[in-house]
């Protein structure tokens, strides 16, 4: 009886895992290569699941919707990147969280004014509709789905990080970015390819949570939230440090949310525990990343930079 | 020459003439019959003492902190609960919104000055949300919608919840706190705040314990947000997570650093500016936002030191014309950071 209350819980939380994963590994590579704040991350994979339900509408084709908002959200963040955010790599981080914060209102406002106030769905492909038994609990074969893009396209980050010329410079540029450019390679070209790398993942991770969430303005700005907690506890720049941090991140929010409120009731009274269960869940991360920090303020899987 | 004089004091009179005009409001206001007025200014000079509070970490301290939302709501509720139990003795208000902004500030500080640059604005605003989604879920307090104040604040026979009182307190504080940071900034303890902002390590190699200078900051500007939380729930009376959100916190940024940043009167000018600038926006579109956020943008990528710094490039280019001296560009201290 437990065992099929929490196996679904966990299956949920390790695919909001991998989610935060998708947009924490672009993320953590701009913050611990470029040392670039970027807020507007979030509005990215806002603005995948909005590419994403738009190319749908028009050509019915889930396929055709994730090419759109995956190519999409990279074109996006080729032009923030070529038109304000490389000029603000040498400011201090202020300037960085300004612009961003900037752009994530006008993104926002944007977003209303083409798509509307009203939450928009995109519905599950008609391959992945229906549920799949597993160990003779029955979870919808699209959450699987996602399980298996996110761990798919971990492997291939990882691949990339460690075993291709490009994943080396990654590497290197995490470390010491100076000393990088000072050996000829050209930062800039390197800074551009990230950006749209991560913006790509971030498009992708939109389209891929529009079907169980709903599209609509500001969804970005709580996901970025909890991808900056999961960065945190990671260690700014690590991209294996980032996926071992979203899936932790993504199963104690889930199972907290599920059970903590159940368990408070066995503890005290039901007016406490109703009261307190659900402020405490969405407060566990949070806690969890305060107790990480105090006792490693440089997150759990550091890279080997400052 | 006198000319001149009166350039050079450009940043110190029109923040002057500014607070005089703005004593003169509800007296404008009552007369034009248009008590409107008294409100919106009176939200303005709140969201000025806020600025003023961030300014003392961020701008004296170099704290980037995308959190101060919290203390702003964590002041408004500080009023809503105990309000909300028909407490509604303003003393009461005030001390709980005191002794909740320092702890918080002092836990959510120490915590996060263990860290710095990036790791310090992601944790600060992560705070923040964490608040947020406290008052969100606390549904007996009206969770998402927030929370109705019937009993504002009673203090020494005032009612806080009358407009024209609050505008008569908040600028009083305002006032205060404006003199205080004033007196702040160039004190002994604010010296070693922004020393530590140019360079901690060389502050503590002189021999100060950086980091316990850096936390007081951070509380004093915990408390005094909070107070300001506190005048705005009266303003409004009301409360609601809203005031927690991260773009509370992002918006007391921007009015920090478009006043300019670690001045005294900057986060005034800057205050006005933002709020005004918004009520304008909003009169010609509705989506006012896609005009503001770029401007922000431009904000950021211009950075010379906001308001202020204009004003005292101003002065000095007066006082360069008239003593003819080199055109060599000039650092406005801390403003021009």
């Amino acid at each position: 009886m437990f065992l099929s209350l929490f196996i679904p819980q966990l299956l949920n939380g390790l695919q909001l895992g991998v989610l935060l994963f998708l947009l924490a590994a672009g993320l953590t590579l701009v913050f611990g290569i470029m040392r670039f704040v970027n807020l507007a991350h979030g509005t990215l994979y806002m603005l995948g699941a909005y590419f994403a339900a738009s190319a749908y509408a028009i050509t019915d084709s889930f396929g055709l919707a994730v090419i759109a908002a995956v190519g999409g959200c990279i074109l996006v963040g080729i032009a923030l990147e070529q038109i304000a955010i490389a000029r603000l790599y040498r400011r201090d981080h202020l300037d960085h969280v300004l612009a961003t914060f900037g752009l994530v209102l006008f993104f926002n406002e944007i977003a209303r004014v083409i798509w509307g106030p009203q939450p928009y769905a995109l519905p599950v492909p008609v391959f992945l509709e229906g549920a799949i038994d597993f160990m003779g609990i029955s979870y919808p074969a699209y959450r699987f789905a996602i399980l298996g893009v996110g761990l798919l396209v971990a492997g291939a980050a990882t691949w990339l990080m460690q075993r291709t010329r490009l994943g080396m410079l990654i590497r290197a540029g995490s470390v010491n970015p100076e000393m990088v450019g000072a050996l000829g390679v050209n930062i800039q070209l390197l800074n551009g390819v990230l950006f749209g790398l991560g913006a790509g993942l971030a498009g992708l991770a939109g389209v891929m949570a529009a079907p169980i969430l709903s599209v609509q303005v500001g969804m970005g700005d709580q996901v970025l939230i909890t991808t900056l907690v999961v960065i945190v506890i990671g260690g700014i720049g690590s991209v294996s440090g980032a996926f071992y941090a979203a899936l932790i991140v993504g199963v104690v929010d889930t199972i907290g949310r599920a059970f903590l409120p159940l368990l408070l009731r066995e503890l005290f009274s039901r007016d406490i525990a109703n009261a307190a269960g659900p402020a405490l869940a969405s407060m566990l991360v949070y806690i969890l990343m305060a107790v990480v920090l105090a006792v490693r303020p440089q997150g759990l899987f550091p890279t080997g930079g400052h | 020459m006198q000319a001149a004089t009166d350039w050079r004091r450009a940043g110190v009179v029109l923040p002057a003439l500014l607070m005089l005009g703005l004593a003169a409001v509800p007296f404008v206001a009552h007369y034009l019959d248009e008590p409107f007025y008294v409100s919106f200014i009176a939200r303005m000079i709140v969201y000025a003492v806020a600025a003023t509070a961030l300014n003392i970490a961020l701008g004296f301290g170099g704290m980037v902190s995308l959190g101060h939302a919290l203390f702003l709501g964590v002041g408004a509720y500080s009023v809503a609960l105990p309000a909300f139990y028909g407490i509604d003795n303003g003393v009461v208000h005030l001390l709980i919104t005191l002794i909740s902004c320092a702890v918080l500030g002092l836990v959510t500080g120490a915590i996060s000055l263990r860290t710095s640059g990036i790791a310090f604005i992601m944790i600060t605003l992560a705070f923040a949300q964490m608040g947020y989604f406290v008052f969100v879920s606390l549904k007996h307090y009206g969770g998402d919608d927030g929370v109705v104040i019937t009993n504002t604040s009673q203090l020494g026979g005032f009612n806080l919840g009358q407009p024209d009182t609050l505008y008569a307190v908040a600028l009083l504080i305002l006032l205060l706190a404006l003199g205080w940071t004033a007196r702040l900034r160039v004190s002994a303890f604010g010296m070693v705040v922004r020393g530590a902002k140019q360079n901690a390590r060389r502050t503590s190699a002189i021999g100060f314990t950086t980091r316990r200078y850096q936390l007081t900051a951070y509380v004093i500007s915990a408390m005094l947000t909070g107070v300001a939380g506190m005048l705005l729930a009266n303003l409004n009376g009301f409360a609601s997570p809203n005031s927690l959100s991260w773009v509370v916190s992002g918006d007391l940024i921007v009015m920090v650093v478009l006043g300019g940043m670690g001045s005294v009167a900057g986060p005034l000018l800057g205050a006005l500016s933002f709020l005004g600038l918004e009520e304008g926006l909003k009169a010609v579109t509705e989506h006012w936002m896609a005009i503001f956020g770029p401007l922000i943008v431009v904000i950021a990528l211009l950075g010379k030191g906001g308001i202020v710094g204009v004003l005292t490039r101003w002065d000095q280019r007066s006082v360069r014309l008239n003593s003819t001296a080199s055109i060599a560009p000039t650092k406005s201290g801390e403003a021009a950071q």
